[in-house]
């Protein structure tokens, strides 16, 4: 606590301009509204651990169905460990810690009960950088059908890829070449060649970790238009680094800093008047 | 003015050490250069020395007799008894052709002289001869046998610049082969049977043909052995084993095990395998086990080196997809360390083909005239067979063991070139 009140203090004396009020410094509880009725993915008193470093600060947050939520901050502050957390990837770190509730509707994503196999194909996921197999293009797509199982037949199988490819926004480019390798797509090609694989099992929720970072603004704007497209039948999670992204593409956004949630909000909001001194700090560009 | 001055002085500054860097730098790349020389004359001598040596050895002398196979030298009066066959005296027929050929040739001394002219071999391969071809018997024809390994050396030796090498033969030898050489019934001809024949005393006899077979005998048991072995053992250490004080302790292990001598493997595969075990000595079976044992740490370092480096976003990529741990190894992870695990694997192997140390404690140093035809026949391999002959004292042996270096060195190029191919094929970008 005192930690975060002093890097705080330095950061306002060096850039002389940030004068806050000591109980906007601390963040005691998520302001804005976090919690949603009927909630697709509910985390309660969520904190994450690497070793002895706690990384995530006791969470609570609500994403609705069909929501695109966007999930900013300061790199460092947590955003792909919570993420990570929803599909249990965390689980592959060494001295990784998860503790706290997270339901995925009404199942205990940590539960005994729960099958991380089952759980990874509900939630699907986009990394940072695009990171297609080293196979074909319709191998990408088609693999995870495969392994699950969802593909009754070869012809069923070349469905499942031709819509998964389609509705990635990418059949029309790829429709003649499909059995050459994803590696040889352009960049923002290889992102949504991702997303087609995300999609291929259709999962329930689709987690995308600052899926542009990698890619140029024209690509980063088919896949801006691909997320509101999904948006329809998916529930999306986007950690973005670019605010303009966050506020293009998402209804509420997630303002994160040290591991703390600090604000959750209508997008509008949060970009035209946020709540919280810290979030505003950020978002006119004062830390980051 | 100051202002304008003092880039200036910088750029002098920098101009005078940039000399000095570029003086640096020729004279690093020179010692770079100096060394690469160095080690490329050192391989050119060895193969000139071994390849001037060993060539000959290729080539053996033949000696054209016209035999006739008579039948009452031979003792036979029935072709198809393979009894009489079998007891027949074709070494008397050989000594009658010589004597036919050399008539003027008188006592015992000088006579026994005469034979030694032509190998031993000479009438087995007329044995084989009648036996092919029973229509001969009573005929008479002019067949090429295998000259002694002394007339081989000295006939060799007469075009050479140092002289002709004399050697054990004699005055009256070096005349008959005079006499030959007028009447052209003295060659040299392609040696197959260097290829073909097993080891033995006579060094015009000798082939590498046993110890080639050996070797791919008990190179295959290394590979069956110490491929899954070693590829299990890097998977499981790299993807599933915790990271603990037991793991550390089995990585240094395995470490220092890659770097004991190879002769002390030898000693365990006596201690363990012969003596406790009870598997033959002197057998491929025995050689293969213990030259796994000696490769497993080559195999493993290089397959968890190859594990490592498959970029860990193709690890996630699976695992994001709902692969199951062992999924993600057998679809993702191994496709792509494969080709780094072949050529480990491969370069294990060529250490296994050339060593030697090891297997002269488990008695694969034994004198094995027969081609091993199975994994428990008693072998030899192509390093065993080049110390044993370079350990003989017949001249002949001198070209038969760098004959046997290059064949051995031939094998290893072979491998290490196809390791690199299948490198360079199997390699995919991501
Ligand atoms: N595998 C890891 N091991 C240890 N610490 C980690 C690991 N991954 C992230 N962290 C730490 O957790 C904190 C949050 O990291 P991260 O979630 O990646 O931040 P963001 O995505 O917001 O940039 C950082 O302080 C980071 O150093
Ligand atoms: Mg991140």
């Amino acid at each position: 606590m005192s930690a975060l009140t002093m890097n705080l203090t330095a950061t306002a004396s060096e850039e002389n301009s940030f004068d806050s009020a000591p109980e906007q410094t601390v963040v005691e509880d998520t302001v804005g509204f976090p919690l949603v009725d009927d909630p697709k993915i509910r985390a309660r008193n969520a904190s994450v651990f690497y070793g002895d470093k706690q990384a995530i600060f006791n969470i609570d947050l609500d994403i609705g169905k069909h929501e695109v939520i966007a999930m900013i901050g300061p790199s460092g502050c947590g955003k792909s460990t919570f993420l990570r957390t929803i599909n249990r990837m965390n689980d592959t770190v060494d001295g990784c810690r998860v503790s706290g509730e997270f339901l995925l509707e009404e199942d205990n994503i940590y539960g005994s009960k729960m099958d991380v196999v089952e759980l990874r194909a509900r939630v699907g996921m986009v990394f940072q950088k695009p990171n297609p197999f080293p196979k074909s293009i319709f191998d990408n797509v088609a693999y995870g059908p495969k392994i699950h199982g969802l593909a009754g037949s070869r012809v069923e199988l070349d469905e499942i890829v031709e819509n998964s490819l389609k509705r990635a926004g990418l059949w029309a480019e790829v429709k003649d070449r499909l059995q050459q390798p994803g590696t040889g797509l352009s960049g923002g090609q290889q992102q949504r060649l991702c997303i087609a694989r995300a999609i291929s099992i259709s999962p329930e929720v689709i987690l995308m970790d600052e899926p542009c970072s990698a890619l140029d603004p024209i690509a980063t704007a088919r896949i801006e238009e691909l997320i509101a497209e999904l948006a329809e039948n998916y529930t999306i999670v986007i950690v973005t680094h670019s605010m303009q992204q966050a506020a293009r593409v998402s209804h509420r956004t997630a303002y994160f800093h040290l591991g703390k949630l600090v604000e959750v909000n209508e997008t509008e909001k949060v970009f035209t008047t946020p709540e919280h001194k810290l979030t505003e700090a950020y978002i006119t560009g004062r830390f980051g | 003015m100051s202002k304008s001055s003092k880039p200036n002085a910088t750029t002098e500054r920098i101009r005078q050490t940039l000399a000095k860097r570029y003086r640096a730098e020729k004279r690093f790349r020179l010692y770079g250069v100096v060394a690469i020389l160095f080690g490329l004359l050192c391989v050119a001598t060895l193969f000139v020395d071994i390849i001037g040596k060993g060539h000959g050895a290729f080539r053996q002398t033949y000696i054209q007799l016209s035999v006739d196979y008579d039948a009452d030298i031979l003792g036979i009066s029935d072709i198809n008894d393979a009894q009489q066959l079998a007891l027949a005296d074709f070494s008397g027929l050989v000594k009658k052709s010589l004597r036919t050929r050399f008539s003027d040739v008188s006592g015992r001394k000088d006579k026994r002289q005469l034979y030694r002219l032509v190998s031993n071999s000479a009438e087995y391969d007329l044995t084989d001869r009648l036996k092919t071809a029973p229509a001969l018997l009573g005929q008479s024809e002019k067949r090429w046998v295998l000259a002694d390994d002394d007339i081989d050396t000295y006939f060799k030796s007469l075009n050479s610049s140092d002289g002709a090498f004399v050697g054990r033969t004699s005055e009256k030898q070096q005349q008959w082969v005079q006499s030959l050489i007028d009447a052209g019934q003295i060659e040299l001809r392609f040696n197959s049977q260097f290829f073909s024949n097993g080891d033995s005393r006579e060094p015009e006899q000798a082939g590498i043909g046993g110890a080639i077979v050996g070797s791919l005998f008990t190179l295959f048991i290394t590979l069956a052995l110490s491929f899954p072995i070693g590829v299990a053992a890097a998977v499981y250490l790299e993807e599933f084993a915790p990271k603990n004080r037991w793991t550390d302790f089995i990585e240094v292990n395995i470490n220092n095990l890659a770097a004991v001598p190879s002769i002390i493997f030898g000693l365990l595969g006596l201690a363990i395998f012969i003596n406790f075990f009870h598997v033959p000595r002197s057998v491929p079976v025995i050689g293969g086990l213990v030259l796994a044992v000696m490769t497993l740490p080559t195999i493993i370092i290089s397959s968890r080196a190859a594990i490592k480096a498959v970029p860990p976003s193709i690890r996630e990529a699976g695992i994001g997809i709902g692969a199951s741990p062992v999924q993600v190894v057998l679809h993702h992870v191994l496709p792509l360390a494969l080709p780094g695990m072949l050529t480990g694997t491969i370069i294990g192997m060529a250490q296994a083909l050339g060593e030697t140390a090891p297997l002269l404690m488990i008695g694969m140093v034994a004198f094995i005239v027969d081609v091993p035809g199975g994994f428990t026949d008693p072998a030899t391999v192509l390093p065993v067979q080049i110390f044993l002959w370079a350990d003989s004292p017949e001249r002949a042996f001198v070209e038969k063991t760098s004959a046997a270096i290059m064949v051995l060195l031939a094998f290893l190029i072979t491998m290490n070139t196809f390791a690199v191919i299948l490198r360079k094929r199997l390699e995919r970008r991501w």
